[in-house]
């Protein structure tokens, strides 16, 4: 196949790697620019599972979307397969779409309402030509089959599905062209916590069967720490720690990262009430842009490094978004 | 009243046999059946025009303005020509420049909406300023002038009256695109990568239909009547060939005289328009679109 195949299989280059990734939407009716993204960086390594976390409007979804290129970046470097995605062409941006998909949140709004499960299904297999036409077919139901669901219906329209059923047939067109890299955003945040469970299980043993990679962005901090390798915690737009599910769950060095553990309802009603009546935690985070040393004692404007230190295990925290005091 | 209904249902399923049409139809679907009997009934008697007209449009006789009778129906115009036969045969004209120049229009504003949904950015904006430029002039002077310039003749008044409502098309198409290329099933068939022409017309065109039915039939409506304005004062299809707005303005002087020759061409306009009224009117409630335009 490509270069870029070979570049992964050696083994020794992350599947994805993500440099310094900015999104910045430009200034509106008189409102600044808003930076979505601030220089956020992080690998993921083939087969493994970086989860994103942090609360709505921190920008995980839109981290999800630049590196997808379904949103312009403005700065940093996003690579899969060691090929650079940021500036490629768009002819060759949509062959690169063959190893990376995207799995929304809402499978209500994300499958065409008028067309029938095969022609969505078979849709990605005819953009790509992965399979001959006469296969279409023996594909769109061998898919059907790979997400548990029986291929007799192929011809049936959205709406004749639950909403579990619907997230089945979008992770099913996601791996129609065999892709290395899925996005998942929120994938089950809208389904009901029985079927949740169904579609992280059945997410977890493709990943197994088929050696994917995820980028698994969720708020739900359990599911997180059930189905990822790494994970990633993003305020603000930046990602304020990073590291192993161990490192950050158990040993959380963000003050942030901390507050949100600790948000976590306990299932004990007692301590939980307890924890309801005393008054949430109200820190600033928003913290103002450190001229000379950071608490960390480096200078990163003098030195041009980004603001975030990592220690000899890969555990990675940031200096920026620190509660005064 | 859904309990009403509820219970009618039921009651349709309790006596069996293909239970669900006893419903009480919805002034919605009464709307659109009235309307598409009407356009059934206006087409059959456009294309068959030359078999079912009495008399040759153009043919005069000794009987001028003469009363209703069982030879001319509706009775003879000034020059002694049969109403009933000039008004089977002018409604070809005025349907037919109605029905090309509102197809034209809708091609136009189509491509132009689209363009200008989808795209967006400098693209929306050079085409939205310029078909604001032609929004800006009344109909009627803008057709007057285009006719004025190029002379009546029919292509001429198709090419007008296309002209015209093309604006009014582009935006019905683009309003609801843009909102529409923003959903996610547009997202997933681009992160899938599907091209954009496909995702423009296999995705994104399917969502606006609806809205698009509607105004183009709101349009034909609109059309009719002004391509019978402009023929009345006479910038119409050029004489001998008859059309309504050419009937009634030939017919005002002797309104008194023969009061059927202004009713007749009057009554044909208003049931022409309200056809397409009617039709408008049933499609947006059965395909369930808000207001349009």
């Amino acid at each position: 196949m490509t270069e870029a195949t070979k570049v992964a299989s050696d083994g020794t280059a992350p599947l994805a790697r993500v440099r310094d990734l900015s999104v910045v939407f430009p200034a509106r009716r008189g409102k600044p620019p808003v930076t979505a993204v601030d220089r956020v960086s992080f690998d993921i390594e083939p087969g493994q599972t970086l989860g994103l976390v942090g609360q709505s409007g921190s920008g995980k979804t839109t981290t999800g979307r630049a590196v997808l290129q379904l949103q312009k970046a403005h700065s940093g470097s996003v690579r899969l397969l060691g090929e650079e995605l940021i500036g490629m062409s768009s002819s060759r941006l949509r062959r690169m779409r063959r190893h990376m998909q995207f799995v929304l949140q809402n499978p209500y709004s994300s499958l065409h309402p008028r067309m029938t499960i095969a022609q969505t299904l078979a849709e990605p297999l005819r953009v790509h030509r992965s399979v001959p036409s006469s296969r279409i077919r023996e594909r769109v139901e061998e898919l059907l089959e790979l997400v548990s669901m029986d291929p007799a219906v192929m011809h049936r329209y959205p709406h004749e599905f639950s909403g579990g059923q619907r997230q089945r047939i979008v992770i099913a067109r996601a791996l129609a062209v065999n892709p290395d890299f899925v996005v998942c955003d929120e994938p089950v945040s809208a389904l009901d916590v029985r079927t949740q469970a169904q579609i992280v299980a059945l997410l977890q043993s493709l990943q197994e069967k088929l050696g994917l990679s995820y980028l698994f962005i969720a708020h739900d901090l359990a599911i997180v720490r059930e189905v990822a390798h790494n994970v990633a915690v993003m305020f603000g737009g930046r990602i304020v720690e990073r590291g192993s599910v161990a490192q950050v769950y158990d040993d959380p060095q963000h003050p942030y990262t901390r507050m949100l553990l600790d948000a976590v309802p306990i299932p004990d009603p007692t301590i939980q009430r307890e924890r309801l009546r005393a008054a949430p935690p109200d820190l600033d985070f928003a913290g103002p842009e450190e001229d000379g040393p950071c608490r960390f004692g480096e200078d990163h404007r003098r030195t041009g490094t980004a603001p975030f230190h990592v220690d000899g295990d890969g555990h990675g925290v940031s200096c920026r978004s620190w509660p005064l005091g | 009243m859904s309990d009403t209904v509820h219970m009618q249902a039921k009651e349709a399923l309790r006596r069996g046999s293909s239970s669900y049409r006893r419903l009480p139809l919805t002034s919605g679907q009464i709307l659109l059946g009235l309307g598409l009997f009407m356009l059934a009934l206006m087409i059959v008697v456009t294309v068959l025009a030359p078999v079912i007209a009495p008399f040759d449009p153009s043919m005069t006789s000794a009987s001028s303005l003469a009363a209703p009778s069982s030879q001319h129906w509706l009775g003879t115009d000034s020059i002694g020509r049969d109403v009933l036969s000039r008004l089977i045969v002018g409604g070809r004209t005025t349907l037919l420049i109605t029905g090309v120049a509102v197809f034209l229009a809708l091609a136009a504003g189509l491509v132009l909406g689209l363009l200008s949904g989808y795209v967006g950015g400098i693209v929306d904006d050079v085409i939205m300023r310029l078909l604001d430029v032609i929004f800006a002039f009344p109909v009627f002077l803008l057709a007057i002038a285009v006719v004025a310039g190029l002379g009546p003749s029919v292509p001429n008044l198709i090419l007008t009256i296309a002209i015209v409502y093309t604006p009014a098309m582009a935006r019905v198409v683009r309003g609801p695109v843009l909102s529409v290329k923003q959903w996610d099933h547009v997202e997933a068939a681009r992160s899938v990568g599907v091209s954009e022409l496909r995702i423009v017309t296999r995705h994104v065109l399917p969502m606006v239909v609806s809205p698009i039915v509607v105004a183009t039939s709101l349009t034909l409506a609109q059309t009719i009547f002004t391509i019978t304005a402009l023929s009345f004062l006479g910038l119409g299809p050029p004489p001998p060939d008859p059309n309504w707005g050419g009937m009634l303005a030939e017919a005002r002087q002797f309104m008194e005289l023969a009061p059927l020759t202004v009713i007749a061409p009057a009554g044909a306009i208003v049931f022409a328009t309200l056809t397409f009224i009617v039709l408008a009117n049933g499609l947006r409630e059965v395909l369930d679109v808000g207001s349009v335009g």
